[in-house]
This record gives structure tokens, sequence and C-alpha cells, in this order.
């Protein structure tokens, strides 16, 4: 931020940066202090960082390995290398597009619930009403449930065709019950995964919006600008990053989301996800190598939308 | 075209009433200072005026007409923040395009305005900049350019100074006299610093605790405080207050003199007393003098090149006839 600042006010003046050199070896010392304290330091993080390192490279090196095997633990275990094979089989594969199109779908479609919702809940949560407090902790209280256990409790209580809360609805407009996860499979998953990451949107974006300076909503309110443009041109431009933020972190997990569509359709009706179908490759189909290679290409794409994310994020706590 | 009343206007927040009521008139294209200490109801008022806060009684009228109860934007008024509020995310030609893009001014005239407002501004080179690469200044500047392209009747400025530095501040004050003086548009400008009030005002509102102590121009209250809180507020360095014996000898509770109204000797003098503190500014010195038995410290001006030190016996003499005195209830007598 401060870097940032200076730069034009430097280029204006033409002042030379001249006490920089000077005073960038001190500030180096004092930042490193002696080699001693260096030493403790790197010693006491040693044991955080072979176990986060040990975590993360085993499994991926693991994976790597068996993606350039033909491994069927039923039929004949480890068959030996096959290079590229299984890379190209996976993606050639007739269910790999639409699980790719399935994974966009109900990621884009989480998303959008959750972002339009998130900013409309955080707005309302954040006018001073009676009970606020209480009202935000049951607005939050859907993240704390396990996916498991909600995905049940959505499929049985409430998108049960015969006693489910939602099928009673129709039933007393005399409509006729909707069987949620068969006619409506995609929908429904996109409502429970909603459901769970409504609060997380809605808690970083009430943040934001608690930091917007209520000075410039008066100065907006003055100049002649209604509600409706005061949060089109100030509210929700001081969103915009916290939106990023909320996309992104999101697409993360919701790439990955598996207990949803476990416990509900089990890949069935359109709902077979890229990490689904990796499921099956490896435990259904009992073929490690295959499924393996299918998970190098989601740590690929789950690190394209990284990158993106630290640089978003980054700005941010510089900002 | 800008002349405010208030007829009998309070404010309470719940059953706090920080704004008993009050009545006053601001005349068109007079430049008005509501001063007073922190929490006196100053900006409080302001915002009544401005219509972002409700008034829990009483009328406020624009040009005669009611605004008591017509929305901000309605009014004509256009206000100066004290953090200046400017849109981070847009540019300084599309911040001061704002008003004038809610209004729906054609776009012709909107360009019309940002030049000629950039230009007395001093704002051309900043248009396309954001206002977070600008100094606090040019912000300040970009806040006054904001306001007056609206064209409105009258300007409300809420401390809009304070977030500058001492060099700064003097600078802005002077254009916005100068700009007053160019606009003749009515002004309304709340501070907290008797000094921007004393400089810039035709006409001072002094506030405590929400009731208007004096209504005046700078001069009248300077020399005839109607009690000792404006006597106490206005002028710096501050009155001195004598009460006790010396005091009934001019048949008074309490009697004021300024500094700048006590002859200061080596030799002799009315009064007597060790100087504790000297400051010197090169055109003034001012001592601070303590054991005269009138007060805890009796606060002089002298000239440049009065030179006593820390310890020094000094003899003071107070000008007779500028003399203020004020009764129990600090009120003045004359």
């Amino acid at each position: 931020m401060a870097t940032q600042h200076s730069q034009p006010a430097d280029r204006l003046t033409m002042a030379p940066p001249a006490p920089k050199p000077a005073s960038q070896p001190a500030a180096a010392d004092h930042q490193s202090g002696t080699k001693h304290a260096r030493t403790a330091a790197r010693l006491m993080m040693a044991p955080a960082v072979i176990l986060l390192l040990g975590w993360m490279l085993v499994p991926l090196t693991m994976t790597l390995y068996f993606s350039f095997k033909k491994f069927l633990p039923l039929r004949g275990g480890d068959l030996g290398w096959v290079g590229f094979d299984n890379y190209v089989r996976f993606v050639s594969s007739s269910a790999f597009w639409p699980s790719v199109q399935a994974t966009l779908v109900i990621v884009g479609g989480v998303l959008a619930i959750t972002v339009v919702l998130g900013v409309l809940l955080a707005i309302l949560l954040n006018q001073p009403m009676w009970g606020r407090g209480v009202v935000r902790i049951l607005v939050i209280a859907p993240f704390f449930v396990m996916p498991t256990v909600s995905a049940l409790v959505w499929k049985n209580m409430f998108m049960d065709p015969v006693n489910g809360l939602l099928a009673h609805v129709w039933r007393a407009f005399g409509a006729e019950p909707l069987v949620w996860l068969t006619e409506a499979s995609t929908q429904s998953i996109i409502l429970i995964v909603s459901w769970q990451w409504l609060p997380f949107a809605m808690l970083i974006l009430l943040t934001a919006i608690q930091s917007l300076d209520s000075e410039q909503l008066e100065a907006a309110e003055m100049d002649g600008a209604p509600p409706v443009k005061r949060f089109a041109y100030i509210t929700l431009p001081h969103l915009s990053r916290a939106i990023t933020v909320v996309v992104l972190i999101q697409t993360i997990f919701l790439l990955s989301i598996f207990a949803e569509i476990f416990v509900t359709t089990q890949g069935a009706f359109g709902t077979k996800t890229l990490t689904y179908l990796i499921f099956q490759r490896v435990l259904e189909s009992q073929n490690i190598g295959l499924g393996s290679a299918g998970g190098v290409y989601a740590i690929i794409l789950a690190n394209i939308v990284a990158i993106f994310l630290m640089r978003i994020v980054g700005k941010n706590l510089d900002a | 075209m800008g002349r405010i009343t208030l007829d009998k206007v309070s404010k309470s927040f719940g059953d706090v009433q920080v704004i008993p009521p009050l009545d006053l008139t601001i005349d068109d294209g007079e430049f008005t200072v509501f001063v007073g200490p922190s929490g006196c109801g100053k900006s409080t008022l302001l915002r009544l005026i401005a219509g972002l806060e409700d008034v829990s009684s009483g009328q406020i009228r624009i040009d005669k007409q009611d605004a008591t109860h017509v929305p901000p934007a309605k009014r004509g008024l256009a206000m100066v923040f004290q953090s200046y509020a400017l849109y981070p995310h847009m540019s300084v030609r599309k911040n001061i395009a704002f008003p004038m893009k809610m209004a729906k001014v054609p776009v012709e005239e909107q360009n019309r305005r940002i030049e000629a407002a950039a230009t007395a501004l001093n704002l051309t080179d900043y248009l396309d900049r954001r206002p977070g690469q600008l100094s606090g200044g040019q912000r300040q500047r970009v806040a006054i350019g904001r306001a007056i392209v609206r064209e409105p009747s009258a300007f409300l400025f809420d401390e809009p100074l304070s977030n500058l530095d001492a060099a700064l501040r003097v600078g802005m004050r002077l254009e916005i006299s100068e700009l007053h003086e160019r606009l003749e548009t009515t002004m309304i400008y709340v501070t907290h610093d008797q000094v921007e009030a004393m400089t810039m005002a035709d006409k001072i509102v002094v506030l405590q605790a929400g009731v208007i102590e004096q209504v005046g121009s700078p001069l009248e209250l300077y020399h005839t405080p109607r009690n000792k809180f404006v006597a106490g507020f206005i002028g710096s360095p501050k009155m001195n207050f004598i009460e006790g014996e010396e005091a009934s000898k001019h048949g008074a509770h309490t009697i004021g003199i300024r500094p700048e109204h006590i002859e200061v000797s080596g030799e002799a003098g009315t009064w007597s007393g060790v100087v504790s503190v000297s400051e010197h500014l090169g055109s003034d010195t001012f001592f601070h003098v303590h054991g005269t038995g009138l007060a805890e410290t009796i606060t002089v001006r002298a000239g440049g090149e009065v030179g006593f030190r820390h310890g020094d016996r000094i003899f003071m003499t107070p000008r007779a006839d500028v003399i203020h005195k004020f009764d129990a209830e600090g009120l003045r007598i004359t």
C-alpha cells in the first residue's frame, strides 16, 4: 500500500530514491536478527514444516505414481507401467464431458445463489433490528452441520416425495408432489449445497459491508442517489473484492463436493461430477490408475483457481 | 437564495435530548460557523439541517419553504464531510460528476462544470486519478468540487480541515474563504477550532451542550462575550479568570482579562508573580505566571523581545477598559 502510493509522487517530483540503499542493510539486519536467532527459529519451525510437507507430498507422490500404472486390485493387481494411457482414457471416456458439465452447472449454480442471496442477507442483517444477534446465529447455523447430515436431512425430511415437508406443501396446494432427487436432481443438489454455503458467503459479505464508511452513503444520499442507486454505485463496488474472495474460496471447496451426491443420487440423473467420477473409477470400477489420473486433472484445476485466489487475497492484505 | 431558519428545532436520541429547542436564522450569503467543544451538538445540528437526521420537534425552513421532512437530496444543500467521503472506486472526474449524474444533467453541461470546478480548485491534472492516489489536501478539494458542481443554495462543512496538517489547514482555510467571496453562497461550517471560526466567519454560533451560548460577529464575541463560557472559548490563549477579593474590587463575582490586555514590566505594576513557563513565538512571548495570589496561573502576552525566564519575578498591569465582569452565574455585567 505504502509503496503503491509513493510511486506516483516520486515520479512527479523526480526525487532520487537516495535514502533507500543506505537504510536497506540496516533494515535487513534488524529483520533477520542474529545468526543464532535465525537457527533457533528454523529449528522450531521444522516440525510443523516437515509434518505439513509430508502430509501433502506423500499422497501427491502416490497419486502421481499410480496414475502412470495399470493397477486393478481385484483383477491382477499391479500390471506394470502404461505411460500416459490412463490420462488419455480418463478424458476420452464417455462419462468425462458430462461430468465436467455437471461440475460446472453445480458450482456455477451454487455460486450464483450464494452470492446474490448472501449480499441481500448481509444487507438485511446489517440493518438495526430487534433480535439481530439471534437471527445472525440462526443464519450461520447451517455452516456447522456436517455435509452428510445436512444432505440426509434434506433428502428425508424435505425432499421425500411421500413424507417430506415440501411434498406436504405441494399437496396443500393440490399439486402432485415433486420427486426432487429424480425429476430435478441437479437443482436439488444445488439447493442443498447452497443452503450449506450461504452462511459462509453471508458472513464474509457482512464483514465487508460493515467496513463501508457510512459517510460515503450519506454523501451519496446528499448527492441525490436513491437507495437502489446507492446500492449499485457505492455498496456493490465496495463489495466487489469480498465477492471475488467468496467466489474463489467457494469454487475450491465446491469442486470437491462429494457427500451430498453420495448420500442423495449416488451420481445418477446427471449429477456425476468430476470428483464423483474419480471416486467411481477407483472404488466402483476398482481401477486405481485411471482414478489417479483423474485426480491429477483435479489437482491442476484446483491449483489454477488457487493461483487466482492467492493473488486476490494477497492484494486484499496489502490494501 | 439560501436563507435557513431553524424554528424551535430540537433533537433527542431515545431519552437523551442532545439539542433543546433552539431558534437560529442564517442569512443568504452568510458564512456561519458553528463552534464549540467536542460533543456540544454542533455536528448534529448540521446533520439536522442537511436532513441526515430527523428533527424531534420544530421546523426547518430553507428560503421560506418548510424543509423539515424534505429528503436530503431535495433540499438543495451540498455537504463536505470530515472524512471527505469520496467514492474510492471512482476517478476524481466521476466523483465530481456523481451528483450531476444523479440529477440527470446533460453530459456536455456536466463536462463544462467539471472543467470549471477543476480549474478553480487546481485539480485539472488529477481528474483521472483515484482518490487513494491523492494527498489529503487534494482529496479535500475534490470533496469541495463535488459540492460546487451541484450549484447548491448552501454549503455545509463538517469539520473539513481536521484531518489536515497545520500548514495545509491554514492554506485550505484561505481557499474556502476565497471560495465564499467568489460564490457568495451561504456556507455553514462546523469546527471545534476557535481560530478557524474567528478567521473565516461572518457570524459565529457558539454552542455548548446543544444550547446556543451566543451568536455574533467574531469581534462582537471577542469584545463583548455574553458569558464566561464564550469569553473562555473565544481568543487564544484563553482569557484569565480571577475570582475573590480582586474581582469584588470591580463589583463582580469573576473578572476576565485577556493575556494581550495585560502590560508586563520588570519593575512595578498592579499584580506580581513568578514566571513558570515562557513561550517564545518570535513575534510574541507568552508568560505563564504563578504565585500571583489571584488564580493558579495567569497568562500574559508581551512583545517578542521581552526576555524574562523561568523563576523571574514580573509585574503585571491590566488595562482597565477591557476588564470583563461576570456575576455568580457566569453572565456578563455591563
